[in-house]
């Protein structure tokens, strides 16, 4: 024991367990819990049923109640685990509830009903998911249409936000032109005006534009990033113009340099714009709930913020849908999210 | 499985060879432009889309902003409103007493100035400390650091839509947090509708939404401090917290600097995952500047964009000063460094 104690207390230099160690260790396995636990518990609560969501204290795993079919009876009938006048227990099925009593019958012996009052008997229950919670919103919500624009959105703004970026990034760091620090200058500047200070008369252009109620109306206003033009630019300076130029005695258009050689070129870059762009466009709420007043229009984050100010929340259906609007999230952290701290250590940029 | 791996990349061609025909395409008439305009009709090309959605819908919706805080009406277009200076701003502006928003014409504006102000003092404060604290731990000798990294992170990359139900579904009557304070043999509350705990958990929870990014920025700057002072240090016997005080503190200085600046901009700004949580209430307890914004603007039934946008041209104000100490503040930095 102490051997395995030592073990785990041993620190580099052979320095000897402070109390500072326990602080540090308190300190990551709080924020495991804390960071993870409410996403973890979200999760869990997505696959209960309404009932058990209305419990209080609420169980921390899942439970479906038991069912059997039981001769005579149409409907499969819930069991419960009842305690008899005589101290014994025993499950039996419910076939009634009035009041606070419950008719209850033994499932072998169908016949004899019993009167049962409901404090004395427990459901039975099995860990068991209610994964209706996850199918029914794609049958009786617009849910399906909902996931369909935001993957509509982000694929496209990501697609026209890594060209029309990419285009810039690339006159900004491989022409000299009059102008170009100013234009420079002018896309950093812009980097401090947020949205909530232009909205209003951002709205009207998109509205002059006739985008109102549109998709392209969500798409168009975030694409020009930037971020995304400062970081594209950064690294393709690193890109030596003697590349450029011996294409250049190739005959190749200033297009094909673009496309055949700077493009491959700066490809991580443009990972972790594409990256950030798809967080970004996916997680998007202020624009999209100001330009979209058509239903069948929302995207997820609109539709989720729609159901859950519902007078009577769902919360069964509430609880799937944001697991599935966090899975494309929770993917880019797992296997992605190395480029993005990456890119904020380098940049500062999120 | 080997059928299934050429069928992908034959699908993977198709779908890609669009793409490819385009490029060759677009070529033809781009080598007529490029031999008719020559190298600086390129990189006019090149910038035109981008800076055309720029200027569209970052450039003029700026500059059309102060037009429309001149103007009075609901209509959205701009020809259809009618010109009243500045009468927008006297209406905001309109105040007897400052610190009391009964006394204001726009009560709710100064609610959301009040509350925003609060929020920001608690919340950058708050961000602050943990964000600093973190970085500390992680900076140490720690097994697997790099995971306990992305521990921290996890939360930034959540939509702030998510965020804001992840959080609701916990504070709730029947919630995680009612059933620890239960086990504990506390009383369950309801967090969400008490004003100073709706105002705490809109601090919380946009900490924890954020503090992730903030501790990533600090961890840079705590390992771009040489080892080699540290180890001076422990050679004179220094005590850890003169350490920490004397070297660790003013060396990140010019980072911690950046990440208050960047939090106040941030934090001068919050909506969304607040306005998921709590709605702004209850009453008007957690409603900040840009729900003013919004709600005065689009959703209110008394709606009036004028109106909103004299508020968020205020609002624009603050975050230009905030952004030019930023800019301040990076430049001081940049000398340290270069000294150094």
């Amino acid at each position: 024991m102490s051997g395995v104690a030592a073990f785990l207390t041993r620190r580099r230099g052979g320095r000897s367990w402070h109390w500072t160690d326990t602080v540090t260790w308190l300190w990551l396995v709080g924020g495991l819990v804390i960071m993870f636990g409410p996403a973890v518990w979200l999760v869990g609560s997505s696959f209960k049923t309404p009932a058990q969501l209305a419990e209080f204290p609420p169980t921390i795993l899942p439970y479906v109640g038991q069912q059997m079919s039981v001769e005579g009876y149409d409907k499969p009938l819930t069991l419960y685990t009842v305690k008899l006048p005589d101290g014994s227990s025993k499950v039996m099925a419910e076939v009634r509830r009035i009041g606070i009593v419950a008719q209850m019958i033994d499932p072998k012996a169908p016949k004899d009903i019993i009167k049962v009052n409901i404090a004395d008997r427990q459901p039975v229950r099995e860990i068991g998911f209610a994964t209706e919670n996850y199918t029914e919103p794609f049958v009786h919500f617009d849910f399906l249409r909902y996931l369909r624009n935001s993957v509509f959105v982000t694929a496209m703004a990501t697609l026209i936000t890594l060209l029309t970026n990419s285009m810039a990034a690339f006159a900004l760091s491989k022409y000299k032109f009059r102008g170009r620090d100013f234009t420079m200058l002018l896309i950093v500047g812009t980097l401090m005006v947020p949205l909530s200070v232009i909205l209003v008369p951002l709205y009207s252009v998109v509205s002059a534009f006739g985008l109102l109620d549109s998709l392209w109306g969500v798409i168009l206003p975030t694409v020009a990033t930037p971020t995304g033009v400062f970081l594209l630019r950064q690294y393709m300076l690193t890109i030596p113009d003697e590349m450029l130029d011996a294409a250049r005695m190739d005959n190749a258009s200033e297009w094909q340099i673009y496309w055949r050689i700077v493009l491959p070129l700066a490809a991580p870059a443009l990972a972790v714009l594409a990256i950030f762009s798809v967080v970004w466009r996916w997680n998007d709420f202020l624009w999209p709930l100001v330009v979209l007043s058509r239903k069948e229009l929302y995207t997820l984050q609109v539709g989720l913020n729609t159901y859950a100010g519902e007078l009577n929340v769902q919360w069964h259906y509430i609880l799937a849908m944001t697991v599935v609007t966090m899975i494309p999230v929770v993917l880019v952290f797992v296997f992605l999210q190395r480029y993005i701290t990456s890119g904020i250590a380098g940049t500062g940029l999120k | 499985m080997s059928a299934v791996a050429t069928l992908k990349s034959w699908t993977g061609a198709v779908l890609a060879a669009p793409v490819f025909w385009l490029a060759l395409i677009v070529n033809v008439p781009l080598k007529a432009w490029q031999r008719a305009t020559g190298t600086g009709g390129m990189a006019a090309f090149f910038l035109a889309p981008n800076m055309a959605i720029f200027g569209i819908f970052v450039l003029v919706p700026l500059v059309i902003n102060f037009f429309y805080s001149a103007t009075s009406g609901t209509a959205y277009f701009l020809q259809d409103r009618s010109y009243v200076g500045l009468e927008q701003y006297q209406r905001l502006l309109d105040c007897s007493n400052y610190l009391d928003t009964a006394t204001c014409r726009e009560d709710l504006f100064w609610k959301a100035v009040h509350n925003t102000g609060l929020f920001v003092i608690v919340q950058v404060a708050l961000l602050t400390v943990v964000s600093m604290a973190t970085a500390l731990i992680l900076n140490r000798e720690i097994i697997g650091r790099s995971f306990w990294r992305a521990v921290f992170f996890f939360p930034v990359l959540l939509s702030p839509v998510v965020t804001g139900l992840i959080w609701r579904w916990i504070l709730q009557r029947q919630g995680l947090l009612n059933m620890i304070v239960h086990d504990f043999g506390g009383e369950p509350h309801n967090w969400l509708t008490d004003r100073f705990w709706a105002f705490t958990a809109a601090v919380s929870v946009s900490v924890w939404a954020h503090m992730g990014f903030y501790t990533l920025i600090l961890l840079a700057g705590l390992q771009a401090i040489p080892r080699d002072l540290y180890e001076a240090a422990e050679m004179d016997g220094t005590r850890p917290a003169r350490v920490f005080w004397r070297i660790t503190l003013p060396l990140l200085m010019p980072n911690l600097l950046v990440v208050i600046v960047l939090a106040l901009i941030r934090a001068v700004q919050i909506f969304d995952e607040v306005y998921v949580l709590t709605g702004g209430g209850p009453g008007t307890s957690t409603l900040y500047l840009t729900q003013y914004i919004y709600e005065i603007g689009f959703a209110s039934l008394l709606r009036n964009p004028g109106l909103a946008s004299a508020a968020s041209i205020l609002m624009g104000l603050v975050l230009v000063v905030l952004t030019l100490v930023q800019l301040q503040v990076g430049r001081r930095g940049e000398r340290k460094g270069a000294r150094q």
